[in-house]
């Protein structure tokens, strides 16, 4: 049995060792057998092909928390990518499906290089960087993660969006063909976010194509995914298909799905609950109990200017 | 259906289904024993959620069974079934228990504050607590002399909550999934088509009380 005090005081070496994984086959398996409830049963069974991940070369970057990282089973193993299914094992079952090469990001909108772009045109594998993030998922479980990729800035001015843009959407594929979860209407696909110009324009906001120093398994969202570590991590879009400048505010997948739950922002926030979670306090997977959230996700340096004099109750 | 002796119902399958209904505990048991060592496990790396999600779908499932007891047995033409619906809304109960004890326990580790936050805050939880506190007295009056003391009348009474307890145990799960999502809806799907036979006896024996 485990001891009353906190477990963030725990000792590192009492840490949940590397060789933490999810087996939730069992779970569904002795789950299933009442009612055969596994949630996406009937998926024609084909042939399960999976890639090789490349290794990816990268400097290191000033961008890293000194916090244990999260192991890369379970970042690679628990995960939510609803395109795949809504348990959080169906990901890494079922992301195999999705072809991943070759990849074209179609870019519209108010911007003067309008125009399908190869991913290698977008990201410069010749100068990708690795940056430690902590990712704070909205369900209050959070990771640690060392992505590879590049800051999204330089690329959107790469992209040249008119005056007028003042939001850059993104959009996440949809193909029933590879993508096994589209079958049911869990949301409005394709899945959407959004930035504001401002806020995709910050250091912070970066275009992850690896981690763990290889490209990016299916399940987390290749080749090409968001990372914006002091938003939940449902603002860090997997997977991404079209980048679109606009004048007017996105409608965000959650938005539409749940507009009293989700905002536009969803900035982490310990003092804004969401309707269906306190915020206060996340599990970092690994640990046993749960540790205080921090504002921004403890970016609040690096974004918090961004919202000066914002009211962050009604702009969550 | 073979004619099953009543004595072989009572200490052969009885108690194997005593057994089997523990099973799906025992595994969590089990998977926790080396969940809180560290050691890996059949929960995963969230042990918290899992666990919470894994009894509170045996919980749903056994409220959902113990409400098709009684439509097997007129399938059957049989009344035998009938001697398992106790131990199986036990077991709903007992699996309810369970999922409350995780949220508390395992989960928010007595943060009474939150907890108490959470049951005010999240519609969802709401729903839930409220479906375990009608669970809880026909739990206790479950037994022959609750029975005798009640009057088969009112007991009679009372135990139809599971009629609305089930339908809220449907709700909380699907409040609690993000989007529309399929498992939820299943479970509401059961729910429905167990009642429709026990509408329609109701409705035919209102016909039959009031002459036209």
């Amino acid at each position: 049995m485990f001891r009353r005090s906190s477990p963030w005081q725990e000792k590192e070496s009492e840490v949940t060792p590397q060789s933490v994984y999810l087996n939730r086959r069992q779970i569904m398996t002795g789950a299933g057998a009442l009612f055969g409830l596994t949630a996406l049963g009937g998926i024609a069974a084909s042939a399960r092909e999976t890639r090789t991940l490349a290794p990816l070369k990268a400097m290191k970057s000033d961008f890293d928390p000194g916090e244990e990282l999260t192991p890369e089973s379970a970042v690679t193993s628990y995960n939510n990518y609803y395109e795949f299914g809504t348990n959080k094992d169906d990901p890494a079952a079922e992301a195999w499906r999705l072809k991943v090469k070759p990849w074209t990001v179609k870019v519209d909108g108010m911007t003067d290089k309008p125009g399908n772009y190869a991913l290698e045109d977008i990201v410069d594998y010749n100068a990708l960087e690795e940056r430690i993030y902590r990712l704070r998922c909205v369900e209050a479980w959070s990771m640690v993660i060392p992505w590879l990729g590049v800051p999204l800035a330089p690329l959107i001015r790469k992209l040249a969006p008119q005056s007028g843009a003042k939001f850059v959407r993104f959009e996440t594929l949809a193909d029933k063909s590879q993508m096994p979860g589209i079958r049911w209407p869990v949301i409005d696909w394709p899945y959407v976010e959004g930035l504001r110009m401002d806020e995709a324009l910050n250091p912070l906001a970066f275009l992850a194509v690896g981690l763990y120093g290889k490209e990016l398994p299916n399940q987390n969202g290749a080749p090409v995914r968001l990372v914006v570590p002091w938003k939940y991590g449902f603002k860090s879009i997997k997977s991404i298909v079209r980048i679109s400048f606009t004048d007017d505010m996105p409608r965000t997948a959650w938005m539409k799905s749940a507009p009293s739950e989700y905002g536009f922002y969803s900035n982490v926030n310990p003092e804004v609950d969401h309707p269906r979670w306190s915020q206060a306090r996340e599990r970092r997977i690994g640990e046993f109990g749960r540790r205080e959230t921090l504002m921004f996700n403890g970016y609040g340096e690096w974004v918090a200017d961004l919202y000066r004099g914002m009211d962050l109750q009604k702009n969550y | 259906m073979p004619k099953v002796p009543m004595n072989v119902l009572r200490f052969g399958l009885k108690p194997l289904a005593f057994v089997a209904m523990l099973l799906p505990f025992l595994w969590l048991a089990y998977s926790w024993y080396f969940a809180f060592q560290g050691l890996p496990n059949g929960l995963g790396v969230n042990p918290q959620e899992a666990s919470n999600r894994f009894t509170g779908d045996w919980a749903l499932r056994f409220l959902l069974l113990t409400l098709a007891v009684t439509p097997f047995s007129k399938l059957i033409k049989s009344p035998k079934p009938i001697l398992f619906r106790r131990m199986i809304g036990l077991y709903a109960l007992f699996y309810a228990v369970a999922h409350v004890t995780s949220y508390v326990w395992l989960d928010l580790y007595f943060a009474w504050g939150d907890i108490w936050a959470d049951i005010l805050k999240r519609t969802y939880i709401t729903v839930g607590m409220a479906a375990l506190l009608l669970l809880i007295p026909l739990g206790v009056t479950s037994t022959k002399g609750w029975i005798r003391r009640m009057g088969s009348r009112r007991w009679r009474k009372l135990h139809m909550a599971i009629y609305a307890i089930a339908p809220l145990a449907v709700i909380h799960f699907f409040m609690m999934r993000k989007g529309i999502q399929i498992e939820p809806l299943v479970y509401g799907a059961i729910y429905l088509a167990l009642m429709v036979p026990r509408v329609k006896a109701r409705l035919v024996t209102r016909r039959r009380a009031s002459p036209a």
